[in-house]
């Protein structure tokens, strides 16, 4: 479980996040939605430890991470993985050398249980025999799968997804979205998916936080986001024409 | 006045995090052998091409200037050896590197940085400023000495090249000058001075591409701030070495 309480981040005089406290649950996906620049994506930085909080605390299954120095964070940085907005593969490496990079550099496993445990997510994710491909050669839908084998391929107890669907077309980003709720629920890893897709908010939004203007303005889950009368969550799911449409 | 200061300072913090321990240490044998590769031997070609030519220009200057009969025309092949060895390819060589191997360093972490891969490197628990530019720094401070002694060899058989073609000088008279009144410390000023510009080279440049923030124009920033302060450092050290080692 991690919990943020009573975050607060200020970038010089702008108060980015205003006294954020929420709980992400093992095992669901945890959703984090809102507008550009109401602050989503500074709130997962601050909980992965990209960005100081200025106050309040982040904790891991009751640990407090905001507290710990380099050294005692490493420990938990080798418990989550993260699928970052433009995927974040490694240039210089193909794709089984980017996968395999959190093994060799935290485990001591032989060369023939990194290749099969690679060769294990790289299935998962449904690239089987693309060891070789630089991500260059990738396609945006590969890159992000390939980024999430490596998110996964230390076993993490966390996963964060920021923006997993950017750029991509609706059918992949359903693929993706379905993957990210499989490895979820299979291995019952807190994830926390940062996103401003109505599509994903309604397939797998578990746990849904709405953030807006720095504030946790809304908590609660696809069922029930459909028909709430707060105008600002309504303005933001019912902010596309098809959406519109629908509810008409 | 105070952002030079805080640009100093934010090196001085990078550089601690930069001089630790490597987490594995097979991994950054691994990683010295491609930057040795890359920042290196990759630069062998240009280094030879401008050595060759520069001490070919030297040698010819220094005939041109020699009209007085009291001179021995062995002078030339003496004063293109000191000109070589003691400013033209330890100082020359490394303005260049600063600006092949700076910019391509600054560029490389740079770009991994608006990619979003130094945070990736960073929430897996690696210590992403050693990971990059400690290799870089070790592979630079050991293959530039190596650059530079070739570069010394190449710019004095430009120069012999040159006299042989121009016949402004006979070959005896400019083996005589560069086999005249050797000093081997001379070669030790000059690796001195070389592997401080190759630590310099690969650290601002490092700093540079480090601190990078948005997209592929502050890339672009970066990498010609990286170059021109790398520049502007090593002239600074030249003359304080020069001073420390020679006055």
């Amino acid at each position: 479980m991690i919990e943020a309480r009573n975050i607060n981040k200020y970038f010089g005089e702008n108060h980015v996040l205003r006294d954020v406290s929420c709980t992400f649950h093992p095992g669901k996906t945890n959703l984090i939605i809102g507008q550009s620049g109401s602050g989503k994506t500074v709130l997962m930085k601050c909980l992965v430890g990209l960005f100081e909080v200025d106050n309040g605390k982040v904790l891991y299954d009751d640990r407090n991470f905001s507290a710990m120095n380099i050294n005692q964070r490493k420990a938990i940085r080798q418990e989550l993985g993260m699928l970052f907005q433009g995927a974040a593969l490694f240039d210089s490496m193909n794709v089984q050398e980017n996968v395999m990079f959190p093994l060799n550099m935290f485990t001591r496993k032989t060369l023939e249980e990194k290749f099969d445990r690679v060769n294990f997510v790289l299935k998962r994710v449904n690239l089987e025999n693309q060891n070789k491909l630089m991500p260059s050669e990738l396609s945006g839908g590969m890159k992000k799968r390939v980024a999430i084998a490596r998110a996964i391929v230390m076993n993490p107890k966390y996963l964060y997804c920021d923006e997993p669907n950017s750029g991509l077309d609706p059918q992949t980003s359903s693929v993706i979205d379905l993957l990210i709720q499989e490895l979820t629920y299979e291995y019952g890893i807190t994830t926390i998916v940062n996103t401003h897709d109505m599509n994903s908010v309604l397939s797998i939004g578990d746990s849904i936080e709405f953030i807006h203007k720095g504030q946790i303005w809304w908590s609660g889950n696809k069922e029930e986001i459909l028909h709430m009368g707060n105008q600002e969550l309504n303005d933001f799911v019912f902010g596309t024409e098809l959406t519109k449409r629908l509810r008409k | 006045m105070l952002r030079p200061l805080s640009t100093i300072g934010n090196y001085v913090l990078l550089m601690r995090r930069v001089f630790t321990k490597p987490q594995k240490g097979r991994l950054f044998w691994q990683q010295l052998f491609f930057e040795i590769d890359q920042l290196g031997l990759d630069s062998i070609g240009i280094v030879a091409f401008i050595s060759m030519f520069m001490g070919a220009v030297v040698a010819i200057q220094t005939a041109y200037n020699i009209d007085s009969p009291l001179i021995p025309m062995s002078m030339v092949g003496f004063t293109t050896r000191q000109s070589v060895i003691l400013e033209f390819s330890p100082t020359v060589i490394s303005l260049i590197l600063a600006g092949k191997v700076g910019s391509r360093i600054a560029s490389q972490i740079g770009t991994m940085r608006v990619t979003e891969q130094i945070d990736a490197l960073e929430i897996m628990g690696v210590n992403s400023a050693n990971y990059l530019i400690f290799p870089k720094v070790v592979a630079s401070v050991l293959i530039n000495p190596v650059l530079i002694v070739f570069s010394m060899c190449l710019g004095i058989i430009g120069g012999w090249g040159a006299m042989m073609f121009s016949r402004l000088v006979s070959m005896h008279d400019y083996i005589l000058g560069i086999r005249y009144d050797f000093e081997a410390y001379t070669i030790f000023y000059a690796l001195t001075k070389t592997i401080f510009f190759a630590f310099i080279i690969a650290t601002v440049s490092g700093y540079f591409g480090y601190q990078t923030q948005g997209g592929a124009l502050e890339v672009g920033q970066a990498s010609t701030k990286a170059v021109v302060i790398s520049s502007i450092v090593i002239i600074l050290f030249n003359l304080v070495l020069t001073q420390l080692l020679l006055g």
